[in-house]
């Protein structure tokens, strides 16, 4: 039995708030885990739990997210939580679905996107390891490389250049991920808080051509 | 009926049946030109029609020289005896200012009234003042009475549905509306997501499906995937002020300009604008079926005739039907797909008929559009299957999205965008700002919307200040401003000083907004019974607070009654009775009572409950050991 109260203060030292000790619930008062969106004796709906965005849609904390699975996940919570399915009940149910599907759209929308994903991963794994300003400009070929891109994108002046510039924007977003996907993998934050930051450069790009695109206009 | 102490419900289901069901809730197509209401019963959908079988309102309303109002079809005919008492188009209006106003009048059949600029804008019809709110509400009262003339019972709840592009202000304005009609929103759905709804549910769709809605006065255009009964919009635009009234409009300009080169230059009452432009679109109509026609103009009492052949048709409506390409090319790239990923494109909107629109259409995604549900109907067929979902339950969801970016004006009439364009609702997101001037002890904060990067390139929606800053050097003060849209797709914004704790919260009733003020006088004015709808809704509030209450109670003994002595079991018992007798009787007072008081007798009960259920969680962690993990649900088959 010793060595079992051990295993729980760790576990308690390391769960989600509130996990351990459950709260109680608004409705009927009985105990709610704190990680539950709905009490399990009266079947009200909670305020949601403050937990990241891969336990609030189950998924483990790492980088590579089965798309297939993160979206199941956020239909099934949504189904269940969304505003909709409260439309009429008491005020105070309507605001807690509301903050749940708020709180459900956040987390989706950070992990769907490998940009977001890497940059809330970087921050949730590397608070107090990494040093501060990681996401600062300090890295000389990193600048120069954007430097040139945007020079090559304002001297552009034919839509297949840019399309050019696009595609290769593209590819570079593409070989970028997979390679921080390798970095977090092998436990390299600093490494993949490097190439995060240039995978905002080169969203930026991309996002850029588009711009340059409706400058030239059709039919040059 | 079954008994509530034995129920054991899931997620999310409501435990007993519904104090509110008696009366109906109807989907509503409140559109520029025609509106549509629809009831869904039995498992199909009714759009609503009148004695000559039509389902199409016409958005129109003729007042009285007393105020009274007529609307649809009648109204339409009294357009040509009396012009300056007939209002048409009002939608456009909806959440418009003035200023707006002024630079659309030119070309607009409306009698605007002169107002300071940053109001409402009011129209002058048969000698009154109104805003378009109120002309809105006289077109969802006639809606109203519809659906009650053919349920026979009250309807009192809605879906109403709204162009996707609308913004926070025209939403707003479409809400105000209802209100005063007496209705009650249930949801604000967006005109494109409702018609896929509409037609997914109809056809078994799967996959990535464009709508393209081109109704009177606005276009939309939205990128749903649809799967296993979930709607979820990936990304929408539109022009707000774009549709089949501007084709009017072009052809009308081109019949004017006719006549003023035989004629020569006339200046044109409202009245003949209106009448010249029912021409216009009686032309436009016409040849969607035929090659060519004539047709006349009448002004300053001498008649012109105007010959109109499709190919010169189209050639004036291009530019126009280029915009709502240029707009579908948008859409596809913010949500990074071609059209070839698209498998079917649904057309929406009494525009779609043009056939120009439709070979574009065809054109631009590669493929014939899908038109098998009446593109006039299918908005308010969806607005009805989602008031259903919304009262009843149901396996569908729809997941929408802000359609324009929302964010405040910073240093130097720039935007800083904090909640962008394309993101899912409801969402919340906060950015922290601070002063930029030492002992600066105020703030104003511009609320904006808008995809622009300059402040007045932005729609504007609301002004506020925040007041008793702690004057600190510049950069030292930390305010927080919030921004929360809501599933209607309403914006909420406070602002919150984190040195001092000063917090300001305003729901957006903006610039073109009625005031609360306005609202109320309003629904004093127009309602005689306005007072007992209100004591009716408070009532129907504690209704469903007492039914909360009760199944939560009858769920906490069916989990944990083995914790109750007889007496106070008992006590219990009578308590609910209470709740449940004073509930099926109409004083609010009683209800309220009857609740507080069941919730004091169980206060020992949960206080027991909350211990076992900490001794439980505690015991559960000592037999995660053995057993691999806790089991919040281990103990819930014992009753």
């Amino acid at each position: 039995m010793e060595k079992g109260n051990q295993v729980a203060q760790i576990r308690r030292a390391t769960a989600p708030p509130g996990e351990a000790r459950p709260a109680a619930c608004w409705s009927c008062q009985g105990p709610v885990a704190g990680t539950e969106p709905f009490c399990p004796t009266c079947t009200a709906v909670q305020p949601p739990a403050p937990v990241d965005h891969f336990i609030r849609l189950g998924l483990a904390v790492e980088f590579d997210v089965d798309e297939t699975v993160l979206d199941r996940r956020y239909f099934d919570l949504q189904r269940q939580l969304h505003p909709d399915r409260f439309a009429t009940r008491t005020p105070r149910e309507r605001t807690l679905s509301q903050q749940q599907a708020v709180a459900l759209n956040d987390a989706y929308e950070t992990l769907k996107d490998p940009l977001r994903r890497a940059d809330y991963l970087v921050h949730l794994k590397g608070s107090g390891v990494l040093p501060e300003g990681c996401h600062l400009v300090n890295d000389t070929a990193l600048l120069t490389e954007s430097m040139e891109l945007r020079e090559a994108l304002a001297d552009a002046d034919t839509v297949e250049q840019v399309d050019g510039l696009e595609r290769r924007a593209r590819q570079d977003i593409a070989d970028c991920i997979e390679q921080i996907s390798v970095l977090f993998g092998d436990g390299d934050l600093e490494g993949a808080c490097r190439l995060t930051t240039r995978l905002k450069y080169l969203r930026k790009l991309a996002e850029e051509t588009r711009v340059r695109r409706a400058q030239i206009g059709p039919g040059v | 009926m079954a008994e509530p102490m034995l129920q054991i419900h899931e997620p999310g289901e409501t435990p007993i049946p519904h104090a509110g069901t008696e009366t109906a809730a109807v989907g509503i197509d409140l559109g520029t030109t025609n509106s549509v209401v629809a009831i869904r019963g039995d498992g199909h959908t009714e759009v609503l029609r009148d004695g000559d079988g039509r389902s199409l309102v016409p958005s129109v309303v003729a007042y009285a020289a007393d105020g009274s109002a007529v609307v649809g079809e009648l109204a339409r005919r009294l357009l040509l005896d009396r012009p300056d008492a007939v209002v048409t188009s009002v939608k456009r209006l909806m959440g418009r200012g003035v200023e707006d106003v002024k630079s659309l009048a030119g070309t607009l059949p409306f009698e605007v009234e002169p107002a300071a600029d940053g109001g409402m804008v009011r129209l002058k019809v048969a000698g009154h003042s109104l805003t378009p709110v109120e002309i809105s509400a006289e077109i969802l009262k006639a809606l109203k009475e519809r659906a009650e003339d053919h349920l026979g019972r009250t309807v009192d709840r809605a879906v109403v549905t709204v162009p996707a592009y609308f913004d926070d202000a025209a939403r707003t304005a479409t809400k105000d509306a209802a209100r005063l009609a007496g209705l009650d929103v249930l949801r604000l759905v967006n005109e494109p997501t409702a018609a896929a709804l509409a037609y997914g549910l109809d056809e078994g769709a799967e996959g990535l499906y464009v709508v393209y809605d081109l109704g009177g006065g606005t276009f939309d255009i939205s990128l749903l995937r649809m799967e296993k009964g979930v709607f979820q919009v990936l990304a929408t635009g539109g022009d707000s002020a774009l549709g089949g009234d501007d084709f009017d409009h072009a052809v009308a300009e081109h019949f004017l300009a006719e006549r003023a080169a035989s004629l020569g230059e006339s200046s044109l009452s409202s009245a003949e604008v209106k009448m010249a432009l029912m021409s216009a679109r009686l032309a436009k109509e016409c040849l969607t079926k035929q090659d060519a026609g004539e047709w006349s103009l009448d002004a300053d009492g001498t008649q012109t005739m105007h010959r109109l052949d499709r190919a010169t048709l189209e050639a004036l409506i291009a530019p126009l039907v280029e915009r709502t390409v240029k707009l579908c090319d948008g859409v596809l790239e913010d949500a990074g797909v071609t059209a070839a990923d698209v498998k079917g494109v649904v057309l929406v909107g009494g525009s779609t008929r043009v056939p120009l629109v439709r070979r574009r259409v065809a054109e631009v995604f590669g493929q014939e559009p899908l038109s098998g549900i009446n593109p006039d109907e299918v908005v308010a067929d969806g607005a009805a299957l989602q008031a259903e979902a919304l009262t009843r339950g149901s396996d569908t969801l729809l997941l929408d999205v802000t359609p324009l970016s929302l964010g405040i004006e910073t240093m130097g009439g720039l935007v800083e965008k904090i909640i962008p364009r394309n993101t899912p609702v409801p969402v919340a997101k906060a950015q922290e700002f601070t002063t930029f001037q030492d002992g600066q002890t105020a703030m104003s904060i511009h609320v904006l919307q808008g995809e622009r990067e300059l402040a007045d390139q932005c729609r504007s929606l609301a002004h506020f200040e925040l007041h008793g800053i702690p004057a600190m050097t510049a950069g030292a003060a930390r305010i927080r401003v919030a921004f929360a849209v809501d599933a209607d797709g309403l914006l909420t914004v406070s602002a919150h000083e984190d040195t001092t704790g000063i917090e300001q919260h305003v729901a957006v009733k903006p610039s073109y907004g009625l005031t609360e003020d306005e609202m109320s006088t309003m629904l004093y004015d127009s309602m005689k019974h306005a007072a007992e709808d209100m004591a009716r809704r408070l009532i129907t509030e504690s209704r469903v607070e007492a039914e909360r209450a009760l199944g939560a109670v009858a769920a906490a003994v069916a989990a944990d009654g083995d914790l109750l002595e007889a007496d106070e079991r008992a006590r219990i018992g009578d308590a609910m009775t209470a709740v449940r007798s004073a509930a099926a009787g109409d004083d609010r007072d009683a209800i309220d009572a009857a609740v507080m008081s069941l919730e004091e007798i169980t206060r020992p009960f949960a206080e027991r409950r909350m211990d076992r259920g900490v001794r439980r969680a505690l015991a559960g962690h000592r037999v995660e050991e053995f057993d691999g993990g806790p089991d919040q649900d281990a103990d819930r088959g014992q009753e």
